[in-house]
């Protein structure tokens, strides 16, 4: 009704990269996003790390979830932050990488500012939870 | 003016978005953010792309936007879904399928939903287009799900209106009937490639004649799809002016894009030229000042209960008869017509 009511809404992108063909998890994720109240845009399968840093840029996400099964997260992920960097998104975006990841490379993942790691044991309620509690405050 | 105007004027896509983000979650201060934005506007071409769900909207609006970059144009795209679930949340779909613009920064593509409140979402669209005007998109494309009245007021922002229509579905006949034909500049019967494409044809020029034989003698009674309210002279020459054109096309092939990307260049011109653009212009803004109005008074009066102690004291007089609603509002608003009126004297 009032036209200066705030109605902040976390937003989400899910984005699939690689070659697989499952993005089962990637659907699972989004709808329990979505039930959580949050706005969560899907990319759907095959993202070239390019697309997602478009996509990311252009919808304002407050939260980047990837999902990678094929194991060429130390590539891809590299390129995506790099995107990101390149158009002043990096920092106010919380990003996710869900899949099975080495925990050598989740150290490095973290250190090149991925957030969390969530392995195929993590539950819908654990991220749910994490990004409400980690949600970056937009200026 | 402010650092992030600067931005979108200068060709940040990330003030832009950011802007956009803004106008979405109403934050404080969005309002100065678009009232900066309005003298910079005014440039692009806005089409409006509805349809029933599945008709091709998503695929035709990726192809159009290809279309329109190979033209050496840049496009503004907003796909909005209405749907809400119950918990506010939303999953939005459409940029799957805009597979043709892959890194294409020039194509600027945002999705938004509903937010549980369909009222504000034609607002927050009219904003956001001010938004890529600004930026300096030559075409902003409005995709949006043909379902309802909200919708239609939705795509109505649009300078023109195109409408998806699928082969051999009743359904669609029916949606066309709830007031989406009136609205419609230019019929697309997408899938062509499905049987009965012709015969979806010859049944949309048959309605289309006949709704411009109803519209004629009807003056005064054209309420739900009008934006020009019962303004009879008024629509009789728009009819006169622009006969709906009905395009084929196979969207997912790419096949009849540049047929609808032409025509929709004639209807630009018709709009220049016969004076179309500027009268709708003017409705619309008309309708924004009102709105706006409408919505500042209503939050200073809701301000102005709340100060009083809230609705709750009020009704358990109104319950017990000691006032009365007509009373109960004269208190409320006369302070204001007061003040307004004193202010006018002077
Ligand atoms: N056969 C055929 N299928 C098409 C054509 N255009 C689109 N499709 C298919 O129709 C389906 C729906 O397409 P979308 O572009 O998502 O439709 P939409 O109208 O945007 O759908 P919503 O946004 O969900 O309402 C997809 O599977 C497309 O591949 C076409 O010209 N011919
Ligand atoms: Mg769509």
């Amino acid at each position: 009704m009032s036209a200066d009511q705030e109605q902040r809404t976390i937003r989400c992108l899910v984005a699939k990269v690689g070659l697989d063909g499952h993005d089962r998890g990637a659907h699972v994720i989004s709808r329990a996003f979505r039930d959580a109240g949050f706005e969560v845009i899907y990319s759907g399968l095959h993202r070239a790390p390019e697309e997602i840093v478009q996509a990311t840029v252009q919808e304002d996400v407050d939260v980047l979830g990837i999902s990678i099964l094929s194991g060429a997260h130390d590539t891809l992920v590299p390129e995506i932050i790099d995107g990101l960097e390149e158009y002043d998104a990096f920092e106010d975006t919380l990003i996710l990488v869900g899949g099975i990841i080495p925990d050598d490379d989740e150290a490095e993942l973290k250190e090149l500012g991925v957030s969390e790691v969530f392995g195929p044991g993590a539950s819908m309620e654990q991220m749910v939870e994490y990004v409400r509690e980690n949600v970056p405050e937009k200026e | 003016m402010s650092d992030l105007i600067d931005e979108l004027l200068a060709g940040k896509h990330r003030a832009l978005a950011r802007v956009i983000t803004k106008i979405e979650d109403r934050r404080s201060g969005h309002r100065d953010l678009v009232s900066q934005l309005h003298q910079h506007t005014g440039n692009a071409d806005v089409i409006g792309v509805t349809g029933s769900p599945g008709s091709g909207k998503s695929t035709l609006v990726d192809k159009m936007a290809a279309t329109y970059r190979d033209r050496g144009l840049t496009v503004g795209v907003i796909a909005i879904d209405p749907s809400s679930p119950f918990t506010g949340g939303a999953v939005l779909g459409d940029r799957i399928r805009m597979g043709s613009n892959i890194g294409d920064m020039d194509v600027f593509f945002r999705s938004m939903s509903a937010r549980g409140s369909l009222g504000g979402l034609s607002t927050a669209t009219t904003d956001a287009v001010k938004a890529l005007d600004a930026f300096g998109k030559d075409k902003i494309i409005i995709e949006t799900v043909g379902a309802g009245q909200n919708e239609i007021d939705i795509v109505k922002t649009a300078d023109t209106v195109m409408v998806l229509v699928p082969p051999g579905s009743g359904d669609d006949v029916q949606m066309l009937k709830a007031g989406i034909l009136e609205i419609g500049d230019i019929f697309v019967v997408n899938k062509a490639d499905l049987d009965g494409a012709n015969r979806t044809v010859q049944e949309l020029r048959e309605m289309l004649d006949y709704s411009d034989g109803a519209i004629l003698q009807s003056s005064g009674h054209h309420g739900a799809g009008s934006m020009e309210g019962t303004d009879g002279l008024q629509i009789e020459a728009e009819s006169e002016g622009w006969d709906p054109e009905i395009i084929e096309t196979i969207a997912q092939r790419g096949e009849g894009v540049d047929e609808v990307l032409d025509t929709l260049d004639s209807h630009a011109t018709y709009l220049d030229d016969s004076g179309e653009r500027e009268r709708q212009a003017r409705t619309r803004y008309a309708e924004e000042i009102r709105t706006l109005v409408r919505e500042d008074v209503n939050d200073l009066m809701a301000e102005e209960l709340d100060h009083r102690g809230g609705m709750d004291a009020y009704l358990d007089d109104v319950v017990t008869r000691e006032t009365d609603p007509y009373t109960v509002a004269d208190e409320l608003v006369g302070p204001l017509a007061d003040c307004v009126r004193d202010r006018r004297k002077e």
